[in-house]
């Protein structure tokens, strides 16, 4: 839990003041970051929180001088580091800043390593950009590093090459080159978004504890208020290139005082699930010993290799209900949602649709299926044909199944409207909207088969908080409304708390628990959901009163 | 699609080399079709004295060749003849390329390997060593020229296309349309194959080229239509003459580089400006 600020004997590190940052002209506003001002002190965490395009990032690359200039480049205002103004020093001179003085993290672990160099190398390469030292003491000195970042066996890993690490284990190589040089400032960028959550947990302590044993400044960037809760000491609320709220994190979290970070802190999903009445609804899916296991065939002499990503998968859902199921990376929670609309063909085990046994369908008589289990997909910016009209996607349901092309379209208006886009949305293209209202626009697509069954598969995950509620919200209303049964897949337990009147937890393709999600979130049997549920961040944090009263979202 | 529409324009005549090259590309594109205008005679017809150099006579600024044709007759009709064959066998590859390339890569599997080891069956000959044998056998006719360069110019296409659908079957959009039941015809016509559409224009512009110096060549080599007068055959029946009488051979030859290097530009203007992501992407 933050708040508990090490306050005393604090002194000034960064101090940026009145910064400005010009975007091109034709972007979609004149500053990216727009007279921002605040400092960051030695041996505290700040966290900078917004939304995508708040400028959050923008704000950390303008410090490390890595913005893409002369496109985007800094129009007024100082940051002044370690008492000298970053921003007119040459290049050359910054060069010698980074690394040295200031440690940088990123968000994306699985990209930032160089596959072709062992770990080693890599972190050698920071100490020799900043001046030589003999290779015996660089060996020792990397090491040592490799231990401080938690890693096993560091005198065997200083050898390997990234592809044989997982994510959590490269985000602390890449921290442990951020810190090669002891750093006075490191600068996260997001840096636990594409991990597990257990892993972001570790990754979270990690972070912790090397602030504090080096008495470092930390500026760490997040769109979660989960990990703020969890890291920071002091935070700073950006929204649309403005700081609109700056305090101490049990100040900003407890009594926000904003309304944009009301709105913000009321729109994440509270992480105790209300208590639900048991589903009353007849059985509608019935899934039996399911099972899939996917093949690597490596040619000729190579024995193949196989991974079960679902083995012996049991559950039903009734109508009116909503099950979650939860797991982390490759627990294969997606293959079975996969398997559940025909995406991919079952190994065993049965799926039965009322009466119906789904899995053994095949060609036509599985199309002419189809319409009664629809899909909601992950990523709203890949499941929409670009080059079709709105409308058009959403009638190609119906006209694949005959239905008269006027009537398809008629229907298509009509799901806009339910989804509360307006009928007119259906003459644009996919293009033309955020995020958000593409993820409207894919509900619509899965309802205009009048579906019985929807299979949400992170139907939430890419998208903001705010509008991440939004979207919840409507698939619940929907769902009431049109007595729906609902699969809705999800890595997120603050979600699944808020959505799911059941849950099934899943690791390494095995269902471990399964109960109403009030039970499990209260009660959980399974060491390893106990694990899950621990690894929440900001587990501890109650939302506000006063930010449930205000937060509640926009229509 | 309007805005996306003048998005494209902009973008491919802010570029300075697209535009030219469609100024020169308009400009032996009229000149095929006014061709008949621009000189009404045949342009086999002896008309003035063999061996007449370029601005000699007044009306024969190119000169006339080794029988008293005119050059400038050749080039404008020559026009014609190249455009036809360039097109129309680009045409006939992207028709085998595309249907193959969508099948391997939509269907993947078998389907993939067999009609992947019958492209690179093709692929393995030269390109121009089976064009000729493919006219020597069908008879030189400005048909069989069509025929043998489009049936030596599609397994690029083929592979290409294949690419495409290979990345693009797994999208989530191609997925969805499986989802409510789309047959695998309509997802192939309606849903993968309109986003492979930059790709293959640019392509397409590259081919007519090729597919120009392709139809040059072999009438060079006297296997063109013989009835048809073409820049290539000019330029081979001048060959013997070029120390003598350098027009002959210098004023074909400098259309076939101008119409080329005009496909050039603008297929790398298309290339350009149907992808502009490529310089900006990133959300």
């Amino acid at each position: 839990m933050g708040g508990t600020a090490t306050m005393a004997g604090d002194q000034t590190l960064l101090q940026v003041e009145g910064l400005s940052i010009a975007l091109p002209r034709g972007a979609e506003r004149a500053h990216a970051v727009e007279d921002i001002s605040f400092t960051l002190n030695r041996n505290e965490i700040l966290c900078v929180v917004g939304e995508s395009g708040s400028g959050k990032s923008m704000t950390a690359n303008a410090i490390m001088g890595l913005l893409p200039l002369p496109h985007v480049r800094p129009v007024a205002g100082r940051i002044v580091f370690e008492g000298e103004d970053l921003l007119t020093k040459s290049e050359a001179e910054l060069r010698r800043l980074r690394g040295s003085r200031v440690g940088m993290i990123f968000q994306e672990p699985m990209t930032a390593l160089n596959p072709l160099m062992t770990i080693g190398r890599q972190i050698g390469e920071v100490f020799d950009a900043h001046g030589r030292i003999d290779r015996r003491e660089r060996r020792r000195l990397i090491m040592k590093l490799l231990a401080d970042v938690g890693l096993p066996d560091p005198e065997v890993l200083i050898d390997t090459h990234p592809f044989r690490l997982s994510g959590g284990q490269r985000q602390r190589v890449m921290i442990a080159m951020a810190l090669a040089l002891e750093p006075a400032m490191l600068i996260a960028d997001e840096p636990t978004t594409a991990l597990d959550v257990t892993t972001q947990a570790q990754i979270l302590d990690l972070i912790r504890s090397l602030q504090a044993s080096r008495h470092m400044g930390v500026m760490f960037i997040t769109h979660d208020f989960g990990v703020v809760a969890e890291i920071a000491d002091r935070v700073a609320v950006m929204q649309t290139g403005k700081i609109v709220e700056l305090g101490p994190a049990g100040q900003v979290l407890n009594d926000p005082q904003h309304p944009y970070t009301r709105r913000l802190i009321g729109a994440v999903p509270q992480f105790a699930p209300p208590e639900r009445p048991a589903p009353a609804g007849e059985i509608l899916l019935n899934v039996e010993g399911l099972k899939k296991t996917y093949t690597t065939s490596r040619g000729l002499f190579v024995k193949k290799r196989e991974v079960a990503a679902a083995r012996d998968i049991t559950f039903e859902i009734r109508r009116g209900e909503t099950l979650g199921l939860v797991g982390e990376s490759g627990s294969g929670k997606s293959t079975v949602g996969r398997c559940l609309v025909r995406l991919l063909d079952t190994d065993g085990g049965h799926i039965r649709f009322r009466d119906l046994d789904f899995a053994s369908l095949r060609g036509e008589a599985l199309r002419a299926q189809r319409r009664h289990i629809q899909m909601v997909f992950q990523d709203p910016y890949a499941s929409l044909n670009p080059r079709q009209k709105v409308g058009r996607i959403i009638a190609q349901g119906p006209r694949a199944i005959g239905v008269p092309e006027a009537q398809a379209t008629a229907r298509a208006r009509e799901l806009l409207e339910l989804v509360g886009l307006g009928a007119a949305a259906a003459e644009r293209y996919p293009h033309e909207f955020s995020g958000g209202q593409r993820q409207r626009i894919g509900i619509a697509r899965a309802l205009a088969l009048d579906p019985e069954l929807l299979v949400a598969d992170e139907p939430v995950s890419a998208l903001d908080v705010s509008v991440q509620a939004q979207v919840l919200d409507l698939l619940d209303d929907i769902k009431q409304r049109l007595n729906l049964a609902m699969l809705f897949i999800t890595h997120d337990l603050r979600v699944a708390a808020q959505i799911c009147d059941r849950m099934a937890v899943m690791r390494l393709g095995e269902i471990v628990e399964y109960g109403p999600t009030h039970r499990v979130f209260n009660d959980p049997q399974h060491p390893y959901t106990r694990d899950l549920l621990a690894a929440v961040p900001g587990r501890d944090w109650t939302i506000p009163e006063v930010a449930l009263q205000d937060g509640s979202p926009p229509a | 699609m309007k805005p996306a529409t003048k998005d494209f324009w902009r973008r491919f005549l802010r570029n300075p080399g697209a535009l030219i090259g469609l100024l020169i590309l308009a400009a032996v594109v009229l000149m095929a079709i006014f061709a008949p205008l621009i000189h009404p005679q045949d342009p086999w017809r002896m008309v003035q004295r063999p061996f007449l150099p370029p601005f000699a006579v007044d009306g024969f600024w190119f000169g006339t060749d080794t029988l008293g044709r005119d050059i400038g007759a050749g080039l404008v009709y020559g026009a014609q003849v190249s455009l036809l064959v360039g097109i129309v066998s680009t045409v006939v590859a992207l028709t085998i390329g595309v249907t193959l390339g969508a099948l391997a890569g939509y269907y993947g599997g078998l389907v993939d390997d067999a009609l992947m080891r019958f492209t690179e069956f093709f692929q393995t000959i030269p390109n121009f060593a089976l064009a000729i044998v493919l006219v020597a056998i069908l008879q030189p006719s400005t048909e069989s020229v069509i025929v043998a360069i489009g049936i030596v110019s599609w397994p690029p296409v083929a592979r290409l296309v294949r690419g495409e659908f290979l990345s693009l079957r797994s999208r989530e959009f191609v997925q969805a349309a499986r989802v409510v039941g789309q047959s695998n015809l309509q997802i192939i016509f309606g849903q993968v194959l309109p986003n492979t559409l930059s790709p293959i224009i640019v392509m397409a512009s590259l081919m007519v080229a090729t597919a120009i110096l392709l139809e040059s060549s072999l009438s060079f080599l006297g296997l063109g239509d013989p009835n048809t007068m073409s820049w290539g055959y000019m330029i081979g029946a001048a060959r013997t003459v070029i120390r003598q009488a350098w027009w002959m051979s210098v004023f074909p030859g400098v259309a076939i580089l101008l119409t080329v290097l005009a496909l050039n530009l603008v297929g790398e203007g298309l290339n350009d400006a149907l992808n502009p992501r490529l310089a900006r992407k990133g959300r």
